[in-house]
């Protein structure tokens, strides 16, 4: 093999895969993974690092696969990141360090993902202990939300030596790790590991808490003695289309879908929670969620469509998740968008009317804008429509909260340091940003659970 | 893990529990839900409060045992606990926070129905505690589903009760009582909250009305996690779509959708059917061996 070409790494046959929830890339063995170690440059100026939100140094952690050091390479990559079996799996690394790696100007980039997961998966295995913590300093800080931002912040605060407390909306922590991405892309086993090693820093995680009914961040503060708080509760709310029919049995929006099948495991026969998924279910939208709920769909049954309105070049999920759905059998249609969901007249879908779009000049996200063709109209029978549009942040938190300033879009304001308009609470994730990906909320968290540290520093002389 | 400290049955298949949850307790107030989960395996169920103890720190829920889930939680005995038990969830009561002068000047009528009286008492307990009499209604389809009747007279102004079958009180629907009330008996009424089965507030929405009764309903929809992630309990009220759990349970009731309502509330019930018949078997299995 040459050194332009990636070790292929082995997943699980489409047609297999398409009818378990199993993970279907399978990961690189040892000698694999020492294999593609070894197309690594090592080059001087290393682009890869700068294009990591949370710049890891990756020469040096793929040096140690290569010589067969996986225990090392597990430790540079603990420096930088909480969660790199996670990362491995679900950062959209074609898009950041492999899109500038100086290898793909010719060939492919190195697999960095890939090999982030192995030695990360590598330790797991091996029960490599990872974190060390200082001394505790006997100060209290709060972090609302137990996904990517929150566990972040909160192992970095532990290692620094806070007394660190998660609150938690739902029964089980991990956030969109748990409740959104399927077990087939992110097994949940991986983050009840990354967990375990949280609590194992010392952090205790309170779950069923929801912060603004349970108890509000004014009480955390004021009653329960928390110097600072970190918000992390992420971008939970579903966005609907606002069309005709929305509210007709057998339309959900992907957070349910999800959160049903993933979280509540209604996949599973011996769990309570039901699911239904019809014969022919719509997805609508392109992202990764609509890929997510897409190949679920597909694994209980349906046949299923994604529907979205611009075309493949557009699509904002990864091209791998696109590439496997299109193996598994997912249809799309592009430059289509639905205008009214058609209902039997028990109340249930039994199809969807929608125009073929085509594309004028790029808005505001720079992508072009989708016009639709006049007199385009056209039905297709479904009996399953899932929304995927995108998610909001929660007005819970800012609603219940002195003095917490928000956008227009209803995402909290803070500074580079993630403090907000508000003494002591810091935020950073998706309730800073809106929806966007695992890895920048976990840059988000590493930044401010600095600016915590360099607040309560200063504020109580430490 | 959350301890059951009490359980009492109220009447067949319904069961009064207080659980140990000290910061649901110390924040619950009238209007407000919790979700409980029964084990590993079990469903979010969301269940109406009906009444905190914050000194114990205990929350009162009532359970009547109709499905898969229900059925499962009611087998748990004092001493055991539940899983998980999150809230308060949804938004109080509005009374809680308009000016008591102006709640004082409105005369008030409460309709339960079945379980509906449970979450309706600490509600006739909330004006009673602040000199407010209020009459109450409560209906059932025989004597023997009518539920904490006692309680209520101690809290309530006036107490109406009301059977399908003519076994106890007034003979009929609780919507025959409130006309026979305001029609026959000339008693006058600025608001009516309605809690009860969903095809009861359906029909107690239409009749106040035709009478002119303002009316608030609480909503109890199928949901997932009731903090408005899922949007299953979406709900059209005066034509504009809303999440149960965030933006209600209580509603205008000459607003909803009771319709649409209905419609959505059966989604699952094939699922639940066909899964009944095992989990019964796992109850009855749970029951012979204690706690999970």
């Amino acid at each position: 093999m040459d050194r332009f070409t990636r070790v292929p790494i082995a997943e699980q046959d489409p047609k297999v895969r398409a009818t378990n929830f199993n993970e279907v890339c399978l990961g690189y063995t040892e000698e694999e993974a020492m294999a593609e170690a070894k197309r690594c440059l090592n080059c001087k100026h290393h682009p890869c690092v700068g294009n990591c939100p949370v710049n890891i140094h990756i020469p040096r952690f793929i040096k140690h696969i290569a010589e067969g050091e996986f225990e090392e390479a597990a430790h540079v990559l603990a420096e930088y990141s909480a969660l790199p079996a996670v990362c491995g799996r679900v950062c959209p690394q074609e898009e950041q360090c492999e899109k500038v790696c100086v290898l793909g100007k010719k060939g492919d980039p190195v697999s960095i993902g890939k090999l982030e997961r192995f030695a990360a998966d590598w330790a797991r295995e091996h029960g490599v202990e990872v974190g060390k913590t200082k001394e505790k300093n006997g100060y209290k800080v709060a972090v609302i939300g137990s996904g990517p931002a929150g566990i972040t912040c909160a192992g970095d605060l532990a290692k620094e030596g806070y007394d660190v407390t998660i609150f938690e909306a739902l029964h089980e922590p991990g956030g969109v790790l748990v409740y959104g991405i399927p077990e087939f892309r992110l097994p949940k086993d991986i983050v009840r590991h990354e967990i375990e090693n949280l609590k194992k820093l010392g952090v205790k995680i309170e779950t069923n808490v929801i912060i603004g009914r349970t108890v509000t961040i004014d009480d955390l503060m004021d009653k329960e003695g928390f110097h600072a708080v970190f918000i992390g509760s992420g971008a939970g709310l579903p966005k609907f289309m606002g069309i005709p029919g929305e509210n007709l049995n057998g339309v959900y929006s992907a957070n349910e879908f999800l959160t049903r099948n993933n979280l509540m495991k209604a996949y599973r026969e011996d769990y309570d929670t039901p699911i239904k998924v019809g014969e022919k279910v719509a997805v609508v939208g392109g992202g990764n969620v609509a890929m997510d709920a897409a190949r679920t769909a597909l694994r209980l049954g349906a046949e299923v469509w994604v529907v979205y309105r611009r075309t493949e070049e557009e699509l904002p999920a990864r091209v791998e998740e696109v590439h496997h759905a299109k193996e598994e059998g997912i249809k799309f249609e592009f430059l289509t968008s639905p205008v009214e969901i058609l209902g039997n007249e028990d109340g249930w879908v039994k199809g969807i009317r929608c125009q073929r779009m085509k594309l004028g000049e790029p808005d505001s996200s720079g992508r072009r804008r989708p016009i639709p063709i006049e007199g385009s109209e056209f039905e297709f029978d479904v009996d399953t429509v899932i929304m995927a549009l995108g998610t909001s942040p929660n007005p819970l938190i800012p609603s219940t909260t002195y003095g917490l300033e928000i956008n227009d879009r209803g995402c909290i304001i803070t500074d580079e340091n993630g403090q907000t308009s508000r003494e002591g609470v810091f935020a950073g994730g998706d309730a800073v940003t809106g929806a966007a990906t695992v890895i920048l909320a976990m840059g988000a968290g590493k930044q401010a659970a600095i600016g915590i540290d360099k607040y309560i520093k200063e504020k109580y002389n430490k | 893990m959350y301890k059951i400290v009490e359980k009492k049955e109220l009447a067949p298949d319904i069961y009064s529990m207080d659980v140990l949850a000290p910061r649901v307790a110390e924040s619950a107030k009238p209007g407000q839900f919790v979700i409980v989960i029964a084990d590993e395996s079990g469903e979010r169920v969301p269940l109406t409060i009906c009444d905190y103890d914050t000194e114990k720190g205990t929350v009162n829920i009532v359970i009547q045992a109709m499905g898969c889930s229900t059925k499962k939680m009611v087998s748990y005995n004092e001493g055991e606990y539940f899983k998980d038990f999150v809230g308060p969830l949804g938004k109080p009561s509005a009374y809680v926070n308009e000016d008591l002068e102006e709640v004082k000047k409105r005369k008030y009528l409460f309709v339960a129905g079945g379980v509906g009286a449970a979450p309706v008492f600490p509600q006739v307990r909330w004006f009673h505690e602040r000199g407010i009499d209020v009459d109450v209604i409560v209906g059932a389809k025989t004597k023997e589903l009518i539920i904490l009747e006692d309680k209520i007279r101690d809290v309530a102004g006036n107490l109406y009760i009301a059977t399908d079958d003519g076994s106890y009180g007034f003979n009929g629907m609780v919507t025959g009582l409130i006309e026979d009330l305001v029609v026959n008996q000339g008693k006058k009424y600025d608001y009516c909250i309605a809690i009860g089965p969903m095809i009861m507030m359906k029909f107690v929405a239409l009749l106040t009305e035709k009478l002119g009764i303002k009316t608030i309903v609480s909503l109890n929809p199928i949901m997932v996690d009731g903090t408005g992630m899922c949007g299953a309990c979406r709900v059209t009220v005066g034509n504009e779509t809303k999440f149960a759990c965030v933006d209600g349970p209580e509603f205008d009731g000459h607003l909803v959708d009771f319709d649409e309502a209905l419609k959505r509330q059966a989604q699952y019930k094939e699922e639940e059917i066909k899964k009944l018949k095992k989990v019964e078997e796992e109850c009855k299995l749970e029951q012979q061996g204690g706690v999970k």
